[in-house]
């Protein structure tokens, strides 16, 4: 059967890989390519490579790493930021990325959802979505989280984002529920499960991993298709052959970890 | 070895071209009859829907050319499903090569579409394609379209239907899933086709 996905994710900044908290006040994690290889090595099923300054710069991701990382590895990988049109996503994909991912330029122009599917295919088309719980307690969608300075909190609700994203073409959807990012306190089950009931295309949590009980709570009581972290993972405080057997000992089914 | 790899429209080359070239092939990325005649292995890849890429391969000339080539051929994904009579994705007649129609997966409780992640293939029969997997051996699929499992099927696998995971027909193969992205079990089938062809 299919099995449930252990994504980590790479914030890449000027080539290198980053990490903050909240989104903030990044310190480098190390190369790109040394990560990717890392992760592949451990049994990571996916990786997702995030241009976090891309989209509030206004510009597209730099092919030549997109190309690097294809050279060297064998398991499929998502890019991120600054994606704004299909020639943007062709570069990518001609690069060597298996998926797009667009987020706040999908918000701009919900249409570009519908022209990337309809070019490349759903399988290709990945919709983020940073989300955040607002104080009338509805959770809404935040624009240019790259930039703290640029970050824009929408009207727009998260549920009704997902619905249209998918209405649109989209082929997968990876929620980062913001309130949880960085912290490490478990993934926001309650905005997951909230978002499963309206989601028919794989769904991958993102924000707030930072113990193994947290990903078994994840898979059991979200019924997420796929988890991704980034911090626990560059910092060496969970390694993914232990999670997987973990997680398969508490009868998630997981890909045979290398 | 010189590989031709088909220029059937789609994007999403770089992955397929970097694998065979870890394999230590010579890739060519071509709609050039003569350029896929002379290669000793060709490759259909292909990542998008069946109607355009049908319509890129008529516009290039190149569907007698697959369809008569003599060289090991092996289609990726939707180039896999390419080589079935038709499929339901844009309701097009596709290559011919293997008999059967390609279908839309079926959605239900928790079977999402596409099947995108990883999965188990379930051998059905011996095939130089699966020479030295082991048993249970994963590999990663993104389709929301899959072939029947029929007589050319040498290993299935299931997302709530069962489903052609690798077929085989004298010169003709295909695999649904991705081998350029399933790791060493994807670089051993790689290998396989290259070393070995299918006969």
């Amino acid at each position: 059967m299919l099995t449930r996905r252990i994504i980590p994710c790479l914030d890449v900044r000027d080539g290198l890989v980053v990490k903050g908290v909240r989104f903030r006040d990044h310190v480098t994690m190390g190369a790109i390519e040394d990560l990717a290889l890392r992760y592949r090595d451990q049994g990571a099923d996916e990786l997702v490579f995030y241009d976090i300054t891309a989209s509030p710069q206004g510009r597209s991701v730099d092919r030549a790493w997109v190309e690097r990382v294809a050279r060297i590895i064998d398991i499929p990988f998502c890019v991120a930021g600054g994606i704004r049109s299909v020639a943007d996503a062709r570069d990518v994909l001609n690069a060597g990325a298996d998926k797009v991912s667009v987020n706040s330029p999908a918000l701009e122009r919900p249409e570009l959802i519908a022209e990337l599917a309809s070019e490349f295919g759903v399988q290709c088309v990945v919709v983020g979505i940073d989300s955040l719980r607002d104080a009338d307690g509805e959770w809404r969608v935040r624009q240019y989280t790259g930039d703290p300075a640029k970050t824009r909190a929408l009207a727009r609700r998260t549920l009704d984002w997902v619905q249209e994203a998918q209405r649109l073409g989209a082929g997968e959807i990876v929620l980062n529920c913001m309130g949880a990012d960085g912290v490490r306190g478990g993934y926001d089950i309650e905005q997951l499960r909230a978002v499963r009931t309206r989601c028919r295309v794989p769904l991958i949590a993102s924000g707030g991993a930072g113990a193994v009980e947290h990903f078994i709570a994840v898979f059991r009581e979200a019924d997420v298709d796929g988890a991704l972290a980034a911090s626990v993972f560059h910092g060496g405080e969970i390694r993914i052959p232990e999670l997987k057997a973990r997680l398969r000992a508490a009868a998630i089914e997981v890909r045979d970890a290398a | 070895m010189k590989v031709a790899l088909i220029d059937s429209g789609g994007a999403n080359i770089g992955s397929v071209r970097h694998a065979l070239a870890r394999l230590g092939a010579d890739v060519v990325f071509t709609d050039d009859t003569e350029t896929i005649r002379a290669a000793e292995r060709v490759i259909l890849p292909g990542v998008g829907a069946a109607a355009p890429a049908m319509a890129k391969l008529r516009a290039a000339g190149l569907i007698e050319t697959i369809r008569t080539l003599e060289r090991p051929l092996l289609g990726i994904c939707l180039g896999m499903q390419l080589l079935f009579e038709s499929s339901e994705e844009g309701d097009v007649d596709c290559l011919g090569l293997l008999p059967g129609r390609v279908t839309k997966l079926i959605e239900s409780e928790g079977v999402r579409v596409p099947h995108m992640g990883w999965n188990r293939l379930q051998p059905i029969r011996p095939s130089v394609l699966l020479d030295g997997l082991p048993e249970g051996a994963q590999a990663y699929f993104v389709h929301s379209y899959a072939a029947p499992v029929g007589g050319d099927c040498v290993a299935a696998c299931t997302h709530g239907m069962r489903f052609a995971a690798v077929v085989q027909r004298g010169r003709v193969a295909g695999a649904q899933f991705h081998p350029e992205r399933s790791a060493a079990v994807g670089a051993r089938i790689l290998d396989n086709f290259l070393r070995a062809g299918v006969a």
